[in-house]
């Protein structure tokens, strides 16, 4: 019972959380300095009239509440507005964009959790050893660094070798389907690398504390008094039992890669929803950067609730 | 004097990784603040070709418009220091109120002020703070005004455990039984003995605005005027440092950015563990996570 009221309480907190960003993403805009048509009334010719037309058209002559209304209409038929820089409609930019970053996210966290896996069970096995210092300096210092700046790395190192922008070349000619399968991975590989590095010493740690937490258990003892091998002892007995906390953090971490996405994408020009948010910051387009931002805000939302629900499926004892 | 002496030491042998930090945090403080004094040369003078190979004039060579890429490093650190600790001020003053009135009340207080919190946990921090310093506009100020306001729920949540636990504790109790005020009782009580929490977790906040500074600076969102460690990194992917393979102009920022975050982490994290020896080693941001995870030894090898 209390299970079911533990999930009925995060999907309530999840649809709170997303009218709360739905509020700010509306407070926020309309509280920058100047309205959002005065660049637009600044082009020659202007009249008062013309300013006050265009106010009209925006719906910016209408009181907040109203406009309020308005965006909140808008945004249940899907009407994100027209992007300023293209002139297309964000709800169809961002699409494209989603469908691009997807693949890049997801390769990006199976990497990190892979690295994360190895690190952290390494780190674990290394506990009170000479190595365990310089091992967990490592891990935090990669960790520290700036996620453009590994990217901005990857991009002198490989610059030759691998395409350091984009996401596909625009010179094949009917590629065959692999073809284009390998060169979208191609263009895939160093982003994702850079998203990976910046990402995997959260996961290494978080292995780390869960293999510690584990190995200090009786079972581990008794395991160990059976004379299994010390590597089975850590893959099948412990890491199994880690695997749990491990999977109900991952898609906490879903916000930090959010963040480094945009700053990944940027580094490699890749047309993704970070690459989305960083061009309309610099040409100031207002309602694709709005758009952008709360499809990003309810993806991290949405998988922040997945996690939760998985982790009460495999351990009903989080509900506690 | 010999005391003194006597418990450093002790300190670096029982914390080495913290002391490391703490005494190269201090170092580049002290050469952030000497800045006019040390630098070499003018941050913003050309003093030879551009992206001149390091040399013994200039150890790590010319920057893209010909300036001594030391000096600009020692500048910005100026720059992103004042950036990381007025904004874990800022953050500081937030999360420590809310945490601790929430901590001390309680009840419906307590329940809004966390479900607040929780709520910008999990509001992706980083584009948030995109949006409102686009829509803010580039300066100083408002970086490490809306730094300072979107970084401060780990350090709520943590005060908050902290005062939770120190609201029930006799001498609290006491003074709020021989008539104290609320005012009097927080200030009195609760403030001193949740300060070296406040202490660590602004040091914690200080590596993560640095962070994230680094990141608006390179989306174009620092201030112009301003070269910070972040904008450096900028400067370097915008004007071509790839391409004409000048890596001092691209690795020390970066570098420098990681062992300041490296260094502040440790520090704040050591101080955290000397008040809570349960806590973890785990890195500042998965104190969001707000768990407590027990650390055990290994099981002694029979192996």
């Amino acid at each position: 019972m209390t299970r079911t009221r533990h999930v009925v309480r995060r999907i309530g907190f999840a649809l709170v959380t997303v009218v709360a960003a739905v509020v700010a993403n509306f407070l926020i805009f309309r509280a920058a300095p100047g309205s959002p048509i005065s660049a637009l009334s600044l082009r020659p010719g202007s009249s008062p009239a013309y300013r006050q037309h265009l106010l009209h058209q925006a719906g910016l002559d209408r009181s907040l509440p109203q406009q309020f209304g308005d965006y909140v209409g808008n945004l249940l038929h899907g009407r994100l507005g027209v992007s300023i820089a293209n002139q297309q409609l964000v709800s169809a930019n961002l699409k494209t964009a989603f469908l691009n970053t997807l693949p890049l996210v997801a390769l990006a966290t199976v990497m990190a959790l892979a690295l994360g896996l190895v690190v952290g069970v390494g780190l674990a096995w290394m506990r009170s050893s000479r190595l365990e210092g310089p091992g967990l300096l490592t891990v935090l210092t990669t960790y520290s660094l700036p996620t453009q700046w590994i990217g901005l790395v990857l991009l002198f190192v490989f610059a030759g070798t691998l395409p350091s922008g984009g996401i596909s070349d625009e010179f094949l000619v009917d590629p065959s389907f692999f073809t284009a399968v390998g060169d979208r991975l191609q263009h895939m590989i160093l982003p994702a690398t850079a998203l990976a590095l910046s990402i995997f010493g959260q996961y290494a740690f978080i292995v780390r504390s869960a293999m510690l937490e584990v190995l200090g258990e009786d079972f581990m003892l008794t395991a160990r008094a059976k004379g299994l091998s010390s590597m089975r002892l850590l893959t099948r007995h412990a890491l199994s039992n880690a695997l749990l906390p491990i999977v109900s953090l991952t898609a906490l971490i879903v916000g930090s890669i959010s963040g480094g996405t945009i700053l990944v994408e940027a580094v490699f020009s890749y047309p993704g929803i970070g690459r989305a948010i960083s061009s309309a910051v610099s040409s100031r387009d207002y309602p694709m950067l709005q758009g952008a931002f709360l499809m990003l805000t309810i993806l991290v939302v949405f998988f922040n609730l997945v996690a939760d629900l998985l982790a009460v499926k495999l351990d009903p004892r989080v509900t506690e | 004097m010999k005391r003194g002496l006597q418990r450093v030491r002790s300190l670096i042998a029982e914390r080495p990784g913290a002391a490391f930090g703490g005494g190269l945090l201090l170092v580049i403080t002290l050469v952030a603040i000497l800045a006019p004094v040390i630098a070499p040369y003018p941050p913003d003078q050309q003093v030879g070709p551009i992206y001149q190979a390091p040399s013994s004039g200039h150890w790590l060579g010319l920057s893209d418009e010909g300036f001594d890429v030391v000096s600009q490093l020692i500048w910005a650190c100026r720059v992103s220091l004042l950036v990381g600790f007025c904004a874990a001020l800022v953050s500081i003053v937030v999360g420590g109120t809310i945490g601790i009135l929430a901590g001390y009340f309680g009840g419906a207080i307590d329940l809004v002020l966390t479900a607040i919190t929780d709520y910008f946990i999990v509001i992706p921090a980083l584009p948030l703070l995109i949006v409102v310093a686009a829509v803010w506009g580039p300066s100083l100020f408002h970086i490490i005004l809306s730094l300072g306001l979107l970084l401060w729920t780990t350090s709520a949540r943590v005060i908050r455990a902290q005062v939770k636990s120190l609201r029930e504790r006799t001498y609290v109790r006491r003074s709020r039984t021989l008539g104290g005020g609320h005012l009097h009782t927080i200030f009195r009580h609760v403030v001193p003995h949740t300060a070296p929490l406040l202490v660590a977790n602004t040091i914690l906040t200080v590596s993560a605005a640095i962070f994230a500074e680094t990141a608006l600076a390179f989306l174009g969102l620092g201030d112009p005027s301003q070269t910070s460690l972040g904008k450096l990194i900028e400067d370097a992917y915008e004007r071509g440092a790839t391409t004409q393979r000048a890596w001092w102009a691209l690795l020390p920022p970066g570098i420098l950015v990681a062992v300041i975050v490296l260094s502040a982490t440790l520090v704040g994290l050591a101080i955290e563990e000397a008040l809570n020896p349960r806590r973890s080693h785990v890195p500042f941001q998965l104190h969001l996570f707000g768990r407590r995870r027990r650390t055990t030894e290994l099981p002694p090898s029979t192996a």
